[in-house]
Parts: C-alpha cells; sequence; structure tokens
C-alpha cells in the first residue's frame, strides 16, 4: 500500500521535474518580454538594454524598478515599474515613463486584479483615461482625482482604482526626483 | 457503438455543467469573457484526459484504500504541468485565470470521471470519456463566457461591437449566476 504511493509520487514528481526544467527558460522569457514591451511602450525610442542596466529601490514596502532607456548613450526615458496597494482588488502595477526633464511620457499597465468592465478601463487599450497623463509633468500636475482636489478626471464608477493609478503613479514620480534618476 | 457514445455523452447529454452540476466554482469564476471560459475549458479538457489515461492504467495496481490519494497524486501532477506550461506559452491567458488553473485539482468533474469512469474501464474508453466530458465542459465556459461578454461589454471573443458599456452586472459575479440559471433551464428545454 505504501510502496504504491511512493513509487506513483517518485514518478510524478520525476515527470514534474522534467516538465519544470524545460519551460524554465521559456517561462523567464515570457516574462522578459512582457516587461520589454512595457517598457517600449511608454519610453521614446531607445536602442540599449533596459533590462540589464535596470536598479530596484525600497519604498513603502514594495519595490520600484527603474529601467533608463538611452539612445547612443544618451538618457531619452526612464521606465519606473511601480505598484499601488490601494486597488480595489489587489496589487496594481504600472509601467511609467518619464522624459529626463521629469514629465509623464506613456502609463502601461503590467498587472492587476480589477474589475472587468470598471477598473480594467485603466488598461490603455480599453479606454482613454491614461491618455490625460501623457506629457504633464506632476510638479504641477495634481496627481489625484478630481474629488479628492487634484487635476485628474476619474474612471466612471471607478473612483478606488483611479485614486490606486494615482497613487502608483505618484509613487514613481516621487522616487524618480528623490535620486532615482541616474 | 459504445466508443461514439462515451466521446459524445459529455458534450450534450451528460454535460457536466448543464447536467450534472459539478465544478461550479471556476465555472462561475473564470466565465467573465468567451475567450477565458474557452481557456479554462481546454485546460481541464487536457488534465482530464492525462488522468483518465494515466488512472486507467494503473487502477489495477492500486490497493482500494490509497485510492483517492493516488488520483489526486496523478491530477496534481497534470495540473502543475497545465500551469507551468500556461505560464511559459500564454502568459496573458494564464494571468487572467489566476488562481483557478492550480484549483483545477479540486476540481469535481476530474476526480469524479477518475472514480466513476476511469478506474472501471479500460484505455481507450477511459481517454474517449476524458476527452468528451473536456469538451462538454468547454463548450459549457465558452457559451456562459459568450453570453456574459455580448451582455455586459457588447464584445464576443474581444472584438467589440457596440460602443460604451454592456449590462456590466453580467460581468460581475451576480451576472454569473443569473447567465448560468438561464442556460441551465434552457438546456433541459432542449433536452426534453
Amino acid at each position: 500500500m505504501t510502496l504504491t504511493l511512493v513509487v506513483i509520487s517518485l514518478v510524478a514528481s520525476a515527470a514534474l521535474g522534467l516538465v519544470y526544467q524545460s519551460t524554465k527558460e521559456p517561462i523567464a522569457k515570457a516574462q522578459m518580454a512582457k516587461i520589454n514591451s512595457a517598457i517600449e511602450a511608454v519610453v521614446p525610442e531607445f536602442n540599449n538594454q533596459p533590462f540589464e542596466e535596470s536598479y530596484k529601490v525600497e519604498v513603502d514596502g514594495g519595490e520600484l524598478i527603474f529601467y533608463p532607456a538611452k539612445k547612443d548613450g544618451q538618457l531619452v526615458g526612464t521606465a519606473v515599474k511601480t505598484f499601488s496597494k490601494n486597488g480595489f482588488s489587489g496589487l496594481i502595477e504600472l509601467m511609467v515613463g518619464f522624459l529626463p526633464d521629469g514629465s509623464i511620457n506613456k502609463v502601461a499597465v503590467v498587472s492587476h486584479k480589477e474589475t472587468p468592465g470598471l477598473g480594467d478601463k485603466m488598461e490603455p487599450k480599453k479606454s482613454n483615461f491614461s491618455v490625460q497623463f501623457e506629457g504633464r509633468n506632476p510638479e504641477n500636475f495634481k496627481l489625484k482625482v478630481k474629488k479628492d482636489g487634484g487635476d485628474v478626471d476619474a474612471i466612471t464608477a471607478s473612483t478606488i482604482t483611479s485614486r490606486a493609478y494615482c497613487d502608483a503613479v505618484e509613487r514613481a514620480f516621487k522616487a524618480l526626483k528623490e535620486g532615482g534618476a541616474k | 457503438m459504445s466508443k461514439f457514445y462515451n466521446l459524445t455523452k459529455g458534450i450534450l447529454k451528460e454535460n457536466p455543467i448543464f447536467v450534472i452540476v459539478l465544478g461550479m466554482c471556476p465555472t462561475l469564476a473564470t466565465t467573465s469573457s468567451a475567450m477565458n471560459g474557452l481557456g479554462m475549458g481546454l485546460a481541464t479538457t487536457f488534465v482530464l484526459l492525462g488522468s483518465n489515461v494515466v488512472i486507467s492504467l494503473m487502477a489495477r495496481f492500486i490497493p482500494d484504500k490509497v485510492r483517492i490519494p493516488s488520483y489526486i497524486v496523478v491530477i496534481a501532477t497534470f495540473v502543475t504541468i497545465v500551469d507551468l506550461v500556461m505560464q511559459a506559452y500564454t502568459q496573458s491567458l494564464y494571468e487572467k485565470l489566476g488562481i483557478f488553473i492550480p484549483l483545477i485539482v479540486v476540481n469535481c468533474i476530474v476526480l469524479g470521471r477518475a472514480e466513476a469512469f476511469a478506474n472501471k474501464n479500460n484505455v481507450l474508453e477511459s481517454a474517449l470519456d476524458g476527452i468528451g466530458m473536456g469538451l462538454g465542459f468547454t463548450f459549457a465556459l465558452t457559451l456562459l463566457g459568450s453570453v456574459r461578454e455580448v451582455l455586459g461589454g457588447g464584445s464576443i471573443f474581444d472584438h467589440k461591437f457596440i460602443t460604451g458599456d454592456g449590462i456590466l452586472v453580467f460581468i460581475l459575479a451576480p451576472g454569473a449566476f443569473i447567465a448560468l440559471a438561464y442556460l441551465i433551464a434552457l438546456f433541459n428545454k432542449i433536452k426534453k
């Protein structure tokens, strides 16, 4: 009885080990491709490898990852992978692209668990909520929804998501200003 | 004849969702769009096929007392394989389905077919049963996902055909119950 179970478990773990080994690389590649496409979406054209030059900053119990985008050695923008824990359901991760002068170029969504049809409108392809951030400098563009006295038009019926979105962008901007930019 | 029956019974006559009403948790939770339903259905089909085949091969060697633990180990192995493969090749779908892929392990349909069918029948019949049940599950999930996506978001397989919003409740949790109830009612009507 015990023997049967031992044999079954051994075979099962051997099979899993094999699959794990052979999918390890594709998984790493897929994750890298996802980050890379998010970087490409938010900063101007570059020709370095931001993934390899990235660095991390610890803030508010999480970490921000900075990806400097350079063209011919000249910094053209910084993509910051940022997060907010104030989402309606779970962690929201954004990729915010800043130009060297500190203004926002574009914002992309890396991952979220917001309600489909409501909060997921923060994704650029689902609504143009994120367009209002483009070209703004948070120095004179208050990253808060209008209800809270800021300059951001919230998504209808998704104020919590909009607040979290602003929170994430704000966090990235602050960290960038405090010497995140190298 | 009986082989053909084993393959097709899961699709209509013994459909796991509309007739046997098993595996409601992933059914209600993952069908917010047609694509999610299809992905979840296919992942479960693979697990069903794999576990049915392996269990029907092993059934003779497994003592009755450790039957269920053995089945669970086999099923969990296949689920982990699906989990890793989806993570590697279909990232975005994997992220949407999230926790529900690992949860296929506890899906009643999979263990139910192992216990009720695969351990008493030969490999070929078990494989056909697994495919049939899986396709029935996939069909049900895709249908439910399509209904919810059409009514809730005005789109199908991410192709939008209206501007603006649909009836949002269908994308949220209550809509899953409403849509499923109507589909089961409709299915019973047709079956008569």
